[in-house]
């Protein structure tokens, strides 16, 4: 008996040393190629960072689908309007003539951009399908343009990691790794279904990120920032999802 | 007479191995059910096709009030919305069911596990013996000493269809429900007919396993629940 427990225990203890040490070395590697997201800590951290990781590797350049025209939703479900701010009031009495969305942090050119200027870049129409956390889903035809090409016009820096985005509601913001930002289906929405993007569906200005949830496509932004760590946002997790209990990756 | 050798060896009822991914799968399994019911109260109406929403038609709906107000389930109460948490632990609990499931069976086809306790015996394959088997469950006739040590052809293609057609379908659909999954496989989703289509066919599994989850634990307490949970838990099957 003692034979055959010690060279158990040898073989076990072998095979712990070799899966801490593979453990440690998987760490090693996400880390350094930005595979652990913001809100990796606390007891669903595992779970998070293993669904986004995997789903990096997987999903890098992937394109959401698409679909033809005749599968646009004929009754879009606009959600919730959040209750509007007074400064939003105060746009939308003058048909958001001001509107600006202001682009800081890791730029050469931090800019302040109305939504003519933002129509005068590159314009991407997309049909894709919003997909809510809840269940329920939509598809609509999208126009506006890609987020790498307003952050490209702002001179952004090689070491940027995150786009910060937020709401005219500074509680409500997000944020999206360089995959996503750079992705070309990631567009400053103001148009949908051919006309402007109706202030309940998040106009005049809509980020859309069609390979996660609903969630990610926060309404009405304003400002976006970009930076190389979560750090200093919030209580750092990546957004305010994740400070309210839903994952900062919802690419699930 | 492989039986005799059984019940006479010091082999244990279940292999360790079993037993361990066995838990693992149960406790994540039963973490699975409860978060998939309350992100199913949230938005309780399923839909067949790409999309639906509460402006269209449901398929069907289940006749709870949601935890969602804009939900039209004829309720003028909203439950509360327990979304956050149960995300977080559904996918954390797939992930272990997921992982532990790959272990599991890789290690049954090394082993020869599925060949020897699983796969039925070639005399068995009969639906005289399918049967016969069936009988004796309906009629709930404890099963004597042979079959405590073994399972019976019901039993056999029972656990046969949960692990390789059940299993594999509730991971495929739940799969199907992710937007960064179907950017880089859409024929997972596409060929379900539509995300909403894979919604509804992950519920339908889901209470595939759960009916499966019932009956096996009803068929445990008949059988003997002391010493079919010990046999589980230790490997010893005997009652000494």
């Amino acid at each position: 008996m003692s034979k055959i427990s010690r060279r158990k225990f040898v073989t076990a203890g072998l095979a712990a040393t070799a899966g801490v040490s593979g453990l440690a070395a998987a760490a090693g590697l996400a880390r350094r190629y930005g595979l652990i997201p913001p809100d990796s800590g606390g007891m669903y951290g595992p779970g998070e960072t293993l669904t986004y990781a995997a789903q990096r590797l997987l999903t890098r350049h992937s394109l959401a689908r698409e679909f033809p025209r005749s599968m646009i939703s004929k009754v879009p479900f606009p959600n919730e309007t959040p209750p509007l701010n007074d400064a939003f009031k105060h746009h939308q009495a003058s048909g958001f003539a001001d509107w600006r969305l202001s682009v800081d942090g890791m730029v050469t050119q931090p800019a302040s951009l109305s939504l003519s200027d933002l129509k005068s870049l590159p314009v991407r129409s997309q049909i894709t399908e919003v997909v809510c956390e809840e269940g329920w889903s939509y598809i609509a035809e999208w126009i506006g343009t890609p987020l790498v090409d307003v952050l490209n016009a702002c001179g952004i820096l090689p070491q940027a990691r995150y786009i910060v985005y937020y709401s005219i509601d500074p509680e409500w913001w997000e944020s999206i790794d360089m995959a996503d930002a750079r992705h070309p289906q990631t567009l400053v929405t103001y148009a949908m279904n051919g006309e402007d993007l109706p202030v309940s569906f998040g106009g005049p200005l809509r980020l859309r990120v069609p390979r996660q949830l609903g969630y990610k496509s926060v309404k009405f932004i304003t400002r976006l920032t970009v930076t190389d760590s979560m750090k200093r946002f919030g209580k750092g997790l990546g957004s305010a999802s994740p400070e309210g209990g839903y994952a900062w990756y919802a690419g699930i | 007479m492989r039986d005799a050798a059984l019940l006479n060896s010091n082999r244990p009822r279940h292999a360790g191995f079993v037993r361990i991914t066995h838990w693992i799968t149960a406790f994540a399994f039963l973490a699975l059910l409860i978060t998939g019911a309350e992100i199913v109260i949230s938005h309780p109406r399923f839909y067949w096709g790409e999309t639906g929403s509460d402006l269209t038609t449901p398929l069907f709906k289940i006749p709870i009030p949601a935890s969602r107000n804009l939900v039209p389930t004829g309720y003028g109460y909203v439950m509360p919305d327990q979304n956050g948490w149960s995300r977080a632990l559904h996918f954390q609990a797939a992930w272990a069911a997921v992982l532990t499931g790959m272990v599991y069976v890789i290690w049954g086809l090394w082993t020869g596990h599925f060949r020897s306790n699983l796969f039925p015996a070639p005399t068995e394959r009969t639906w005289a013996s399918f049967l016969r088997a069936m009988m004796k469950h309906i009629h709930f006739k404890r099963p004597d000493q042979t079959e405590a040590s073994s399972y019976n052809v019901v039993q056999r293609t029972t656990y046969l269809i949960v692990i390789f057609v059940l299993f594999p379908l509730v991971i495929w659909t739940g799969l199907a429900l992710s937007p960064g999954f179907n950017s880089a496989v859409p024929a997972a989703v596409n060929v379900l007919g539509g995300r909403q289509s894979a919604r509804t066919l992950h519920f339908f599994v889901a209470v595939l396993l759960m009916l499966f989850l019932v009956v096996h634990v009803a068929m445990v307490v008949l059988a003997g629940f002391t010493s079919r949970m010990r046999a589980m838990i230790t490997g010893n099957a005997s009652s000494g």
